[in-house]
This record gives C-alpha cells, structure tokens and sequence, in this order.
C-alpha cells in the first residue's frame, strides 16, 4: 500500500470536485495504522481462503497424489489432463451439460424472468402478490429446490406422472433417476429459482428507466413492443450486463442440485460434480480433480474478466 | 404487452391522460392476468405439494394413494421429522454457523469498502476488482487445497475432536466470510462511494481519526446497505450447502441445509416424512423473507444495479 495524493472522489465519481481534497499524506502516522489494519485484514483473508487455495489448485492438477502424505506428490505434467480429454468418460458428457444448463438458462429461464418482470411493472392489479409467488423459490436453496422437485417427479408417488395419468403404471418415467430426461427436469427446476431472480432484477431495472423515455416513444407512436426493444431494453444496459453475468456463472458452478439428486450421474455429470467426486470418496485423485477445478476456473474467468473490465473500466 | 397507452403512464399515480386509442382505455388486461395467474399457479404447485404431502400420515397416503384426498391432514409428520431428523441441533448449528459469518463479513467488508471508497491510494481498485473476482469464482475450484490446508492445520483435541480445522464450525464460518467478503465490499463501497465526501472532510478538519470516520460517520450513514446485505447474507449462508458438505464430516455437526441430504437417505421411502423435513427447513427464511422482504430484494438488486 505505497503512498499516493489524491481523491477517492475525484477518481472515481470525477463530477464534484470538493473544495478541501484529501490527501492520504496528510493523515497522521496512527491514522495510517489504522488505515493499513482495515485493508490488510480482510485482504489477508481473501488472499488465504481464495486465491491462494486457486493457485495451488491449479498446480496441484500437474500432480499425482492420494491426498494423503505430502511425500507421495509425484510431478505428472499433462498426464492428468490428456486423462481427463482421453480416458475419462464422464469429462464430455459434463461439458456438454453445463453447456446445456448455460443455453436453457439464457433461452428459456432468463427471457421468462424478463417477460414477468414487463408484465409486472405495468401497475398491475395485484403485482406485489404476484411478485411475492414468483420470487420465493429465489430464497430457497438449492438443495431444498432439489428436494421439493424430487417429491413432484417421483415415479410413483409424484404429482406430475398423477397428473399423467402414468403412475403405477410400466411408462411412469422416473424423472430424475432416468438418465435421458433427469437433465431436463433438473433444469425446470434450476428455472423455478434462477426466472424468479431474472424477474427481481429486471424489476428493479425497469423502475430506474426514466418515464419521459416511454412518453416520448409513445408520442413518436411506438409501440409496446418497439418501445421495449428499442428503447427500454438498451436504456437498461447495466443490469443486462449483471443478467448475463449471473447466467453465466449460475450455469458454471451448478452443483448442489445434481449433488443433491444423484452426486453428479448418471445422466446429471456436471464439471463441479467431477471435481468433487475425484476429491472424496474411495479414489482419492487430487490431479485428476484439480486438472478439472483448472479447466473450470478457466472457463470462469472469462465472464468474470469480461464482467469485471466493463464495471471498473471508468475506475481504472 | 397488448396494451401500448396505459403503460406509458409509469408514476403510480398515473395523473396523465392516457394517449392512444379510446378504446384501450377501458379494456381490462384480461391476457396478462390469465397468463399472470396460470405461471403463478405453476410456481405454487411444487411448493404446494410438498405441503399437501407433509400434512398427511403416512397411512392415509398408503391407503388412498398420495393423489387424493382421503385420511387425515395433521401435523404429525412434522413433529416425527423434528425429533427423528434432530431437527433441533441441526438448526442450532446453522445459527452457530450464519450469525457469526454474517457479522465477520459486514465487518470486514465495510472496512475494506471503507479504505477503498474514501481514500485514494495505488491499488485500492486492483484489490477491490480482486475482491469482486473472488467471489464470482466457483467453489468447487478450491476445494481440494481448502480441504488439505484444514487438514494439516493442527488444532490441540480440546479444541477440535479432528485435530485439525477439519470437521469445525471455524472452517466453515471462515470460507462462508471470505467468500462472501468479496460481493459485499463491492456493494458497499459503491454505496460509501456516493455519500458526499464533506461530511468526512469537516470531520478529519474536526480532527476525527480514520476509525472515528468510519465507525461514527459513515458506518451509519451505510445502515440501509447493511441491512440489506445482512438479510441477504443471512439467508445466503444458511442456503450454504457446499461448505458444509466438504469440511464437516460429523452428522451431528451439520447444519440444516447440508443436514438435508442426509435425512434424504433415512427417510428414504418415507416421502411424507421428508415433505414436512422440507417444510421445517424453508421455515426459518420463510420468516426472514416475510419480515424483511424489502431489505432482501434490495440487497439483491444494491449488487446489481451500481454494476
């Protein structure tokens, strides 16, 4: 933390420049005490709990170890990696569903939360009830959501194959346990909570959209749905940004849901229920389990990199 | 979105003469709500059933089927799944669990807010961007060194019955702050950001130090992002699954939302019986979400609307 004149404000807000700057050298040496201790700590933190385990995450994937004795770590260079490319069946089927998770979540579970949110933010009779209903399952875990859903599509006691008329009957699908349909009934259920979400922050979104903008629209006789598109939706470019941030990262590190159903197979392999599965449990393969942490974390730091250079771009 | 003109009046009010069509004006939106109520009708129902089905005994369902309507509705299942699931330690444990999390993450992310908001020095937003990375980042990615450092951390028996951070509430508590640090030091010090830098100023040339500046001046004035965060972050933490899951070994350590996955396989065949465990564990942030519902939604949208 070297010493540097300046103003916080005048960084970073730039728009009011105030009469009496601060400067960082004109505070007292137990101010910069003071100072140093509220910074250093929770950065001691964030460097031991998270990055530090990142790193070492991601060379221990050039390893071979039990996760036992540090003295049986074995330099392994790429093997773990060709392993997981090659000789590792469950690798391609997690790749492809978390792409699915990430396409179904952008397709069909965020344009619902948006269209719930237009419709809702219309004054509405009745919207606050209504925004209640759809943002509840936002506040439950994921773990619950699993549960819940498992009591709706059970083979035989469940509500949808009753309403199917299939139960107890040969053609009543086990919805999660079948391994060409679970991915898609846990993906109504990941859309139950992720559209409530969309819909909570779009709302918010659209109440910051200044009513002049519509007023002028409409006189220019544009209609709802050009208003929407044209104006509207452009005018909300930060929260669409956040939106597609969430999305994405909701898709990357769905984890609790598979887990809860199955841990992660049969039908429901995602890439953070690999690395999971290669860390617990009889195997015990630390490199093959962080080469797959790797992977994820590289494929995570895209959208955040992308995220994070768009919102402290006017910082910087 | 049938309906152009009586929408372009937005105040609640709507004092404005509605443009447009004559027509439009009386025509209710009969479309929006059928559609409205159809959704919400399919977002009760997996809710709804799993009331439905915690409100029965088992007998009855087993008799009549669980489609139907026949037997008794009580709360018997609840008070089974209380007592055979330990419901009791495991909400405990969760409280053990998300009160001091909760209060370490304010704490430590509104200092750090604080020293990056109100002050300017070379890496405050190199840190403050990498504090905001670390919380995006997916937990599974640091599992194994997490799990290793625990291990080989060593901590006297009186201590920890592992011997290590391993199987203790410290560890969780820990990786639930350091995790969510990140996303509240964002918030906040967007939030810090935008009070006006002169009431600091007429303090520092009062003479307040820096802590007086923080506790006595702007940690008040952040009351409102605070309690949102915090009933966020309450209900975050208790939702916690994974950490749990990889750091504590012990059943009768978990808390609730981890807990869960266990009774799973105890009341395996039992679907009543889990239906009501189900029940108990949305409960408690039931409560908080019906209690501080503004708070919470605007802790959800105070992270996303500054970005």
């Amino acid at each position: 933390m070297s010493v540097i004149t300046g103003d916080a404000q005048a960084k970073a807000g730039g728009a009011k420049p105030s009469g009496l700057r601060r400067r960082y050298s004109l505070l007292t040496r137990r101010d910069k005490v003071v100072l140093a201790a509220m910074v250093f700590v929770p950065t001691l933190i964030q460097l031991v709990l998270i990055w530090i385990p990142t790193i070492i995450s991601v060379l221990l994937s050039f390893v071979r170890w039990n996760g036992l004795a540090f003295s049986d770590i074995r330099p392994a260079g790429l093997a773990n990696y060709t392993f997981i490319l090659q000789d590792y069946p469950p690798f391609w089927p997690a790749l492809q569903h978390n792409v699915l998770w990430l396409v179904f979540l952008a397709v069909i579970a965020t344009p619902l939360g948006l269209l719930l949110a237009i419709l809702l933010d219309q004054n509405i009779r009745g919207s606050r009830i209504y925004q209640s209903i759809f943002f509840a399952p936002v506040m439950l875990s994921l773990v619950l959501i699993g549960v819940i859903w498992q009591l709706f599509y059970s083979q035989n006691n469940g509500l949808l194959n009753f309403l199917l008329g299939t139960s107890g009957t040969p053609q009543a699908v086990d919805w999660f346990g079948n391994p060409d349909v679970n991915i898609w009934a846990a993906l109504i259920a990941a859309t139950w909570r992720h559209a409530g979400y969309v819909m909570i922050l779009y709302l918010a979104g659209l109440k910051g959209v200044d009513a002049s903008l519509r007023e002028a629209a409409s006189l220019d006789g544009a209609n709802a749905v050009q208003t929407f598109f044209r104006i509207i939706f452009p005018v909300m470019r930060p929260i669409n940004i956040v939106i597609v941030v969430i999305t994405i990262i909701e898709s990357l590190r769905a984890f609790d849901i598979v887990y809860i159903i199955n841990r992660g197979t049969n039908g429901l392999e995602l890439i953070s229920a690999l690395v999971i599965q290669n860390l617990v449990g009889e195997g015990q393969v630390i490199g093959v389990g962080s080469a797959l942490a790797a992977i994820l974390l590289v494929v995570s730091l895209v959208p955040i990199v992308i995220y994070l250079s768009r919102t402290f771009k006017k910082d910087a | 979105m049938s309906t152009t003109t009586t929408r372009a009046a937005a105040p609640a009010g709507a004092t404005t003469p509605r443009r447009g069509k004559p027509g439009s004006l009386a025509r209710p939106r009969y479309g929006i709500h059928l559609f409205l109520i159809i959704m919400s009708v399919l977002w009760l129902i997996p809710l709804g059933w799993a009331m439905f089905t915690a409100l029965r005994p088992k007998a009855d369902t087993d008799k009549f089927g669980y489609f139907s309507f026949g037997g008794a509705f009580n709360f018997d299942n609840f008070a089974t799944a209380w007592t055979q699931g330990g419901f009791a330690s495991l909400l405990t444990n969760s409280l053990i669990i998300v009160v001091p999390s909760v209060i370490f993450t304010l704490l430590f992310a509104s200092m750090m807010a604080f020293a990056v908001s109100r002050f300017s020095w070379k890496f405050n937003v190199t840190l403050l961007i990498m504090f905001t990375a670390g919380n995006l980042l997916p937990p599974q990615v640091l599992a194994a060194p997490l799990f290793q450092m625990f291990k080989n951390f060593e901590l006297p028996y009186s201590v920890s019955g592992s011997g290590s951070l391993l199987n203790t509430y410290f560890a969780v508590i820990a990786v639930d702050t350091a995790f969510q640090i990140g996303f509240c030091t964002f918030v906040l010090s967007n939030y810090m950001k935008a009070l006006p830098h002169d009431i600091t100023e007429a303090a520092f040339v009062d003479g307040a130090g820096v802590w007086r500046q923080y506790w006595a001046i702007i940690m008040p004035l952040t009351r409102p992002a605070l309690a949102a965060l915090g009933t966020l972050e309450v209900i975050w933490i208790y939702n916690d699954f994974f950490w749990p899951l990889l750091f504590i070994q012990s059943g009768n350590l978990l808390p609730v939302t981890t807990g869960l996955n266990n009774l799973q396989g105890q009341f395996l065949s039992n679907y009543n019986l889990m239906a009501a465990g189900a029940i108990i564990t949305v409960i408690p942030t039931l409560i908080i979400y019906l209690a501080l519902q503004r708070q919470f939604v605007a802790g959800l949208t105070l992270g996303a609307s500054k970005g």
